[in-house]
């Protein structure tokens, strides 16, 4: 059962993809973009979700999907009319459908009433002369459920075989299906024997040309016929005319097959399922008049057999031998028919031969990668995330091997334009390339993440009585896995927030004589290496003069600072800024935009704002590609080197003396142009040292913490910019305050990545630190 | 001698069960991921079976099946289709286009296995 629980996994993913295309497709039509196949790929991904839910019993989500499917259904066949209303509905519908399928995953409930309601409006929708009232949708629900069981859901295929266990089943048949079933016999008399009143039957078959355009196959009958009892088929081929105007196509033979079995006439009849209609079938109790078909029979010219049998079934070959013996040698005849018949049996009975790759493969999948359909067009390869990791880390270990053998050259002093060096360089420029490859294996669309977005979108629009509609741009665009995860959150707070506070409401709108439907836009784009996500709305922009007001009210900046529009626009970042009075329940759940920036600036990113009154305004957020590797300043303290990452510095400098201003006992600040930052010594606060050196004679970094504080950091000196392999801290030893995570460097020393904002704060528990409100509103 | 089962669905679930119903009988299998896909794969391993589902993209179960009919190659090939539910208008559909047989979703291992034997030889 492992392997239908991998199944299983695999249906969900599916669910994720099939909903994404639903809404996909739902918002194109909405948007008036549908190109008239896309209400089909609407249709076939309820109708795939519903067709796998139904081979896992899930049953609710199997009925919302049938009534959502039978909407969809009379849609595409221009039943019923495609509008607005109809389409809003479907979004809504979609919605409830990804409610089942997180519910059928025992992620969250359905609320079962809503449902039912739902599935109402969905069936007066799909027929509005149905019965609207709400009482009888539930039991009408319940109606056009497939069945659970699977027994009477399959029964169609049902051969009324007494096997109920397939392998016992075939392997006896295996056995038994011998020469006694097919024999072909000229003696009318050696049928009496064994007859049993009541058991016996006569099925004449005549089968016409569309049997065997459709590749049935009249031996492949009588083999069935020969699994309900012992048979006796006799061949009247008197219809079939001279080879010179035989039509290799057509259908000239009819059988006359005596049955002995208790299984009845259903179970005849169901062994002629699929050729219902392309053959004159006619069942009777009792033993019918052979001799005469036979007289009929034997009054054939000897020639006639062969056609026949190449008329009827020209890439059957095998039949061949099945009827020419009826002339010539019936005693034989039953033998090449079991051999034909056999095969079909074959592989239940070895149920594991294991011949093929792809069979061997199938157990196993569930572990090592899967190839999924190796087509020869495009192909997709399903690899197991571990696999990907696993390589990302070695050539990890390549690049910081590569690192440390240009650096022992370099010790060797050789000349940079000697073959060697000349082989390192290229090798370091393989390596990157490789690097650059294997990160691009991981790199998924950032479709995973928007594709949540309308919904998210129509919800809060409908909680805060807003029109919008989401745009969304570049969702091909790729990014590390690692990053994708943690784009959500954020992206979903921007969109919040440029509903809740920047869109006006419809009327306001519409007296400014904007459309009353606001649009909002998610857009992604690379750029120079970074990923960079924009949310923009065509709302009120931000109101400056509120903000500034509400950014004195608070304490955050002084009343008689001047500060330019884009200064107060990137005051909604300051903690504290934003509180109730500003964020409704639906921005922020009390979390303000301070919060973003900073889980943004964990991430190695940088999160801005520009507005224009009465047009709108845009977040722009901009993030590492990935987190694997990282673009670090390497520098020394207190003869330890590590690691400053380049996302945080805003500039280094050597500091002058008469820039330093003591502050406090044991403090200064350093004088950056028309502010004040707090010098940190980095070799102090991480307790490699217990006095500082003189700042100047060492160098310092500006760095800007994720609340957007600066400081100036102190190292001894700067060894350059280096992209490092992110290895974690606390996997390896443990948290240490003020370490973000290590990495290995050139020479194979460990080198500690520094949190800066950390200490940023250790330094701030320690004295107190200057709180000049320009060294916030300097940014 | 192991028999080739060539499997057209867009839904890699449904081929996934497939898989392991027909694998798990012995069969080997052979996947699509819709009609054009279906031809193309049918030319690289000449299938003993085809199983096909009906809504794909591209081209759909009936275009594949008039398809593979019309090929004198291929046409010889029994292939049944997956129905959802017992849906006579779409099997109607299907048995015009040259379907041989057909099972109704959802199917399981047995009935699967046995609606191939009633069609293969």
């Amino acid at each position: 059962m492992d392997e239908l629980e991998a199944i299983k996994v695999t249906f969900f993913q599916e669910c994720e993809e099939l909903l994404a295309d639903l809404e996909g497709g739902l918002l194109a039509m909405q948007d008036g973009n549908d190109d008239g196949d896309t209400v089909n790929a609407v249709f076939r991904a309820v109708h795939s979700i519903k067709g796998g839910a139904g081979a896992f019993g899930l049953e609710p989500l199997v009925r919302f999907a049938h009534v959502f499917e039978t909407l969809l259904d009379a849609l595409r066949s221009n039943e019923i009319p495609g509008t607005p209303d109809l389409t809003a509905l479907l979004l809504r519908a979609s919605d409830v459908l990804a409610d089942h399928v997180s519910a059928a995953r025992g992620l969250g409930v359905v609320d079962m009433d809503a449902s039912a309601a739902m599935a109402a409006e969905l069936k007066i929708a799909t027929d509005p002369n149905a019965a609207p009232a709400p009482a009888a949708a539930a039991p009408a629900e319940e109606a056009p459920a497939p069945a659970p069981a699977y027994v009477d859901a399959a029964a169609p295929i049902v051969i009324g075989a007494p096997q109920s266990d397939i392998g016992d089943g075939l392997d006896d048949d295996d056995l038994g299906f011998d020469f006694q079933p097919m024999t072909i016999t000229l003696d009318a008399q050696a049928a009496d024997a064994a007859v049993l009143d009541g058991n016996v039957w006569t099925v004449s078959i005549r089968p016409k040309s569309d049997l065997y355009r459709k590749a049935n196959e009249t031996a492949l009958l009588l083999r069935e016929l020969s699994r309900l009892g012992p048979i006796q088929a006799t061949l009247d081929d008197s219809a079939m005319p001279a080879l010179e105007f035989l039509d290799p196509e057509a259908a000239y033979v009819t059988w006359s097959v005596r049955v002995e079995t208790d299984q009845g006439e259903e179970a005849i009849r169901e062994v002629f399922e699929f050729v219902d209609g392309d053959c004159d079938l006619e069942i009777v109790r009792g033993e019918a008049p052979v001799a005469d078909v036979l007289a009929t029979l034997l009054d054939v010219a000897a020639p006639a057999p062969e056609p026949v049998v190449e008329a009827a079934a020209p890439e059957m070959t095998f039949e061949a031998p099945v009827v020419e013996p009826v002339a010539e040698a019936p005693v034989e005849a039953p033998a090449p028919v079991v051999e034909a018949a056999a095969p079909a049996p074959a592989p239940v009975s070895a149920p594991a031969p294991a011949a093929t790759p792809v069979a061997a493969n199938a157990p196993a999948a569930a572990k090592p990668a899967q190839i999924d359909v190796p087509g020869p067009g495009q192909s997709v390869i399903r690899v197991d995330p571990e696999r990907i990791d696993r390589l990302i880390d070695l050539v990890g270990e390549l690049v910081i091997n590569q690192a440390m053998l240009a650096q022992r050259v370099g010790e060797y002093g050789i000349a940079p334009s000697s073959n060697l060096a000349m082989g390192l360089d290229e090798l370091e420029q393989l390596t990157r390339e490789i690097q650059d490859s294997v990160m691009a294996i991981r790199a998924q669309p950032v479709k995973s993440v928007f594709q949540r977005m309308p919904r998210l979108v129509r919800e809060v629009a409908n909680m805060t009585g807003k029109q919008a509609r989401l745009v969304m741009d570049g969702e091909n665009t790729e990014v590390d896995k690692t990053v994708i995860e943690r784009l959500a959150d954020p992206i979903t707070h921007m969109l919040r927030n440029a509903i809740d506070h920047g869109l006006e409401s419809p009327e306001e709108r519409k007296a400014a004589g904007k459309n009353p439907e606001g649009v909002v836009r998610l857009a992604a784009l690379h750029r120079s290496g970074r990923i960079v996500i924009e949310v923009q709305d065509d709302g009120k922009g931000i109101n400056r003069e509120r903000v500034h007001s509400i950014a004195v009210k608070k304490g955050l900046i002084s009343p008689d600072l001047t500060l330019t529009d884009e200064e107060i626009d990137n005051l909604i970042f300051l903690p504290g800024f934003s509180t109730a009075d500003k964020i409704s329940d639906v921005s922020g759940r009390g979390v303000g935009m301070d919060v973003v920036k900073r889980s943004v600036q964990a991430l190695g990113g940088r999160i801005s704002i520009t507005s224009r009154p009465g047009l709108g305004s845009t977040f722009t957020l901009s993030l590492p590609l990935t987190l694997a590797v990282l673009d670090g300043m390497v520098v020394d303290v207190a003869g330890e080197t590590l690691v400053i990452p380049l996302a945080c510095i805003v500039e280094s400098l050597r500091p002058k003396a008469e820039e330093i201003r003591p502050l406090g006992p044991v403090g200064s600040v350093l004088a950056v142009r028309d502010s004040f930052v707090p010098l940190i010594d980095v070799g102090l606060t991480l307790n490699y040292r217990d006095r500082s050196p003189p700042p100047t004679e060492g160098v310092v970094l500006l760095v800007e913490g994720e609340d957007g504080s600066r400081a100036a950091l102190v190292a001894d000196a700067i060894h350059g910019q280096r992209q490092v392999v992110i290895k974690s801290l606390e996997q390896n030893y443990q948290q240490v305050e003020g370490v973000a995570a290590a990495t290995i460097l050139g020479d194979g020393r460990v080198a500690l990545i520094l949190d800066v904002d950390a200490v940023i704060n250790l330094r701030r528990r320690g004295p107190p630190p200057p709180s000049d409100p320009t060294l916030i509103a300097a940014e | 001698m192991t028999r080739t089962v060539l499997t057209v669905d867009d839904s890699r679930t449904m081929r996934d069960m497939l898989r392991m119903a027909l694998a798990g009988a012995g069969f080997n299998v052979v996947e699509a991921v819709d009609g054009e896909h279906g031809l193309e794969v049918l030319s690289a391993h000449r299938p003993d079976v085809i199983i096909t589902d009906i809504n794909m993209p591209k081209l759909d179960g009936f275009g594949f099946i008039e398809a593979v009919r019309v090929d004198d190659d291929y046409r010889a090939i029994p292939i049944l289709v997956l129905t959802t539910e017992s849906d006579p208008s779409k099997k109607q559909r299907a048995r015009e286009a040259g379907a041989t047989g057909w099972i109704v979703k959802p199917f399981n291992p047995e009935k699967l296995v046995e609606a191939i034997r009633r069609v293969a030889a």
